[in-house]
């Protein structure tokens, strides 16, 4: 039942010290952090990795955060920032796979079909450019223009501009394969 | 629909694997114990369940009641309105037979794939919830809603569903039917929700920029007569509204726009009335005008081939020539691949050259705006001098941001072109690929007027007839505000104005950009409001609401606007009080017909029972002289969507 109460309702519970709130709370953050930082990343460990970091900070994390805006979009930005900062940790160190090129997706499509699938989608993610990238992901969640620019802190327009470039460049794929 | 973000889409959220349960379950306990750990160092927290947690039962209530409120701000509707759009969310949900992941309490298309997402609970809980709520289900509407929408793109088609909680019939299309006549589908409008209803109590200012655009108007005129209803984000009722003469009086002396006030019954609502603001810019003497340096900068890539594009562009140019006078300029910039100066500066009295520079003009190859734009201010800066006005009047299908990875350079760039004077317009071209949502930011920015072209007849109200307004400014960063009074004003909604909404505090903060009012331009804002007592009132009066306190005035409100003189840098302040008399106003009743054509187009949710006959009546009975036949014609407009919707 307790999946009926918001977001930001949890997090103002989980603030003033519920922890059976907080329970609630991570859980849906530790799904929603995953499916989108491998959608931005291509990779299950560098998802698994972004989501422990943003779960176990979670607790100061949520001081943070207002109240003034969604839950989910503050969370979105910790997401992003968070997949930002491990790609900058990962830069540092030596460079490891690029996610969308990784062999873990090759691996884990197993319908002739869906590895067809699989290639183009990795091929066009692998041909974005990262803020091209980041953008469409949020886009296709789906969220609003608005919603996005406010997540990462740009205009509307620059979000509308990026993705008719997303298109742009889908498009061009698509005509070359043909 | 566009095919490359819905396969992408699609793919994306395939490929998403599930978490993997043992990992999940080792970090959500090790969050916990860093809960907990840090609860019982700040001091005096208690970790003890408290009084009023969110308890199972409590909890579903409190729930649903929350999730109500933050579906949107419209939930002041009260439950009519808010019932239907949860019927139609659960409905969507039960048809597919599985739950669609939510976010920001938005659901994804029936048709969707699934994300991992979703929990398990929550979709029993929202079962639940239909299974308890009978009411719900009989409140939504009929699937029978599928109607055919002019094909949005695919952002669009999303953002319907995100943001379109009351227009509420794209949750249950399928897809868009693609094919339907354009070229292609990439069109991009400018997101916008309908203007909620403000209670006056809790925000009793109103703030907005105002907007002489009339692309809108054009747009979906050219989607009706394709036999399609416009996209309801290309529809933005004020540039509707302002698409119409009113025949405001001329402003008094030196005052650079007059200011008339009317109000009237709303037809669509018994017990609110609609307040109209008109601002009429003063129109000098065309003799007087200074010289004029314009800069047409072309768009002539390869989509331009079409007749109703580059061929009708050189006609609607043509047009504007023979109203220019010697001692203008012309010049001419394409951009199509690499940019290029087709015509020098020429005086405007060498017709000959000009029309052979224009005559050339053949498409070909692909877009590059930017580069075309900073040749087009180069020239422009060229032939200004002391006391002209200058324009760049960028003529496009909408297509030309190839290459350009930063459009915040871009608009920062425009932005300081205007420091400089010179004005950017933009006229649009041609459907299936009109980039709306661009020309209105450029345009914006560029403190120019967005306009689409249609017809040569557009053309010529467009260019020739309002060759004054279009081409000199006379007031810059227009920004209205009104304060409503509490006493006298229970709530208010402003009609349409959804993408020029300022910050209340920006209005008197003159680095904020707004709207530009050009010479005999005229402006039109109506608010519905709702009297004090008025059994039409949504919400319900505060219990210990202030009572008004000292000498509570008669006034509805009070109107301010703030206008900066072409090239100012301090703002004027024009302040008039909003009387509370009705007297007959025929631009009002005409400007409400239109407004509520708007709204219907929109399927905006304030107008109940109101019709497509109401507003042909109204309109019929409003038409007055119509020298022109533009009122004539969007009666025929209100008809041709009237079968379209049903």
């Amino acid at each position: 039942m307790k999946d009926m109460v918001t977001d930001e309702a949890l997090a103002e519970a989980a603030g003033r010290g519920d922890a059976d709130a907080f329970g609630v709370l991570v859980a849906r953050v530790y799904d929603r952090a995953f499916a989108v930082a491998f959608r931005l990343t291509g990779s299950r460990a560098e998802a698994e990795d972004i989501c422990q970091d943003i779960c176990e900070a979670l607790p100061r994390k949520l001081v943070s955060f207002d109240g003034r805006s969604r839950f989910a979009t503050w969370l979105y930005r910790v997401i992003v920032n968070a997949v930002h900062d491990a790609h900058r940790k990962q830069a540092s160190r030596a460079r490891a796979a690029e996610g969308w090129g990784d062999v873990e997706l090759a691996r884990r499509a197993e319908a002739e079909e869906a590895e067809a699938a699989l290639d183009w989608l990795t091929l066009a993610m692998a041909a974005l450019p990262d803020d091209l990238r980041q953008t469409a992901v949020l886009v296709l969640e789906p969220l609003t223009h608005r919603e996005v620019g406010e997540i990462l802190c740009i205009s509307e327009g620059t979000v509308a501009w990026r993705m008719s470039d997303v298109k742009k460049r889908l498009r061009a794929m698509k005509e070359a394969e043909l | 629909m566009s095919d490359e973000l819905d396969d992408l889409a699609r793919a994306l959220h395939a490929a998403t694997p599930e978490p993997d349960t043992k990992k999940r379950a080792a970090v959500l306990a090790r969050a916990s114990e860093a809960f907990e750990k840090k609860a019982t160092e700040s001091q005096g927290l208690a970790t003890e369940p408290r009084q009023t947690s969110d308890r199972p039962l409590q909890g579903f209530v409190r729930g649903v009641r929350e999730m109500l409120s933050t579906l949107s701000t419209r939930a002041v509707l009260g439950a009519t309105t808010a019932t239907a759009v949860l019927g139609v969310v659960l409905v969507s949900t039960l048809n597919t037979g599985a739950p669609s992941p939510r976010y920001f309490g938005s659901y994804e298309k029936a048709d969707a794939p699934l994300s991992t997402v979703q929990t398990e609970t929550a979709s029993r809980v929202e079962l639940e919830v239909l299974i308890e709520s009978p009411v719900i289900l009989e409140e939504a509407p009929a699937p029978a809603l599928v109607r055919q929408r002019a094909a949005p793109a695919a952002d669009m088609a999303i953002s319907g569903q995100v943001s379109g909680l009351v227009a509420s019939e794209p949750m249950i299309l399928p897809a868009p039917i693609p094919g339907q006549g354009f070229e292609a589908d990439t069109e991009a409008f400018p997101e916008s929700e309908t203007n909620p209803v403000k209670v006056t109590a809790e925000e009793p200012v109103s703030t907005f920029s105002v907007d002489v655009d009339t692309a809108s108007y054009a747009i979906l005129r050219s989607s009706l007569e394709r036999g399609m209803l416009p996209v309801p984000d290309a529809v933005r009722v004020e540039e509707m509204i302002n698409y119409f003469d009113y025949g405001y009086s001329a402003p008094e002396g030196d005052a650079p726009f007059s200011v008339s006030l009317g109000l009237r019954e709303t037809p669509w609502n018994a017990g609110t009335q609609l307040v109209r603001i008109g601002l009429q810019g003063a129109l000098p003497q065309v003799e007087d005008r200074p010289p004029l340096n314009l800069v047409f900068l072309v768009d002539t890539s390869g989509s331009m081939r079409a007749a109703n594009k580059l061929p009708l562009l050189k006609q609607s140019l043509g047009l504007l020539l023979s109203e220019l006078r010697p001692e203008d300029q012309v010049a001419i910039v394409s951009y199509a691949g690499a940019a290029g100066v087709v015509l020098d500066p020429t005086p405007a009295a060498e017709t000959r050259k000009i029309r052979a520079a224009l005559d050339a003009l053949t498409s070909g190859g692909g877009t590059a705006g930017q580069a075309g734009l900073q040749q087009a201010y180069a020239l422009v800066e060229e032939m200004q001098s002391e006391g002209e006005v200058s324009r760049v009047l960028l003529a496009t299908d909408g297509d030309f941001n190839v290459g350009l990875s930063d459009p915040d350079a871009l608009e920062d760039f425009i932005a300081g072109k205007r420091e400089s004077g010179a004005y950017l317009s933009v006229l649009g071209f041609g459907r299936g690929n009109l980039d709306d949502a661009t020309m209105q930011a450029l345009a914006q920015v560029g403190n120019g007027t967005a306009a689409y072209i249609d017809t040569l007849s557009e053309a010529r109200k467009v260019l020739v007839d309002q060759l004054t307004g279009a081409l000199f400014p006379i007031a810059d960063d227009v920004k209205v505000q009104v304060e409503w009074n509490p006493a006298q004003v229970a709530e208010y909604r402003l009609i349409g104005y959804e993408t020029r909404a300022l910050r209340r505090e920006d209005f008197n903060n003159d680095r904020v950009d707004a709207g530009e009012i050009g010479a005999g331009h005229q402006v039109t804002a109506l608010y519905e409001i709702t009297p004090m007592g008025s059994a039409a009132r949504l919400t319900d009066p505060l219990r210990y609401e202030k009572s008004s306190g000292e000498a509570a005035s008669d006034d509805l409100g009070f109107l301010r606007l703030r206008y900066k003189a072409p090239g100012a840098d301090e703002s004027q302040l024009i302040e008039q009080p909003i009387t509370n008399a009705a007297t007959s106003d025929p631009a009002l009743d005409y400007a409400t017909a239109i407004a509520g054509f708007g709204q219907l187009l929109r399927d905006a949710p304030y107008l109940g029972d109101w019709s497509y006959d109401d507003a042909i009546a109204l309109a019929n009975n409003a038409r007055g002289a119509d020298a022109f036949g533009y009122r004539g014609e969007a009666v025929q407009l209100m008809r041709l969507a009237q079968s379209l919707d049903q």
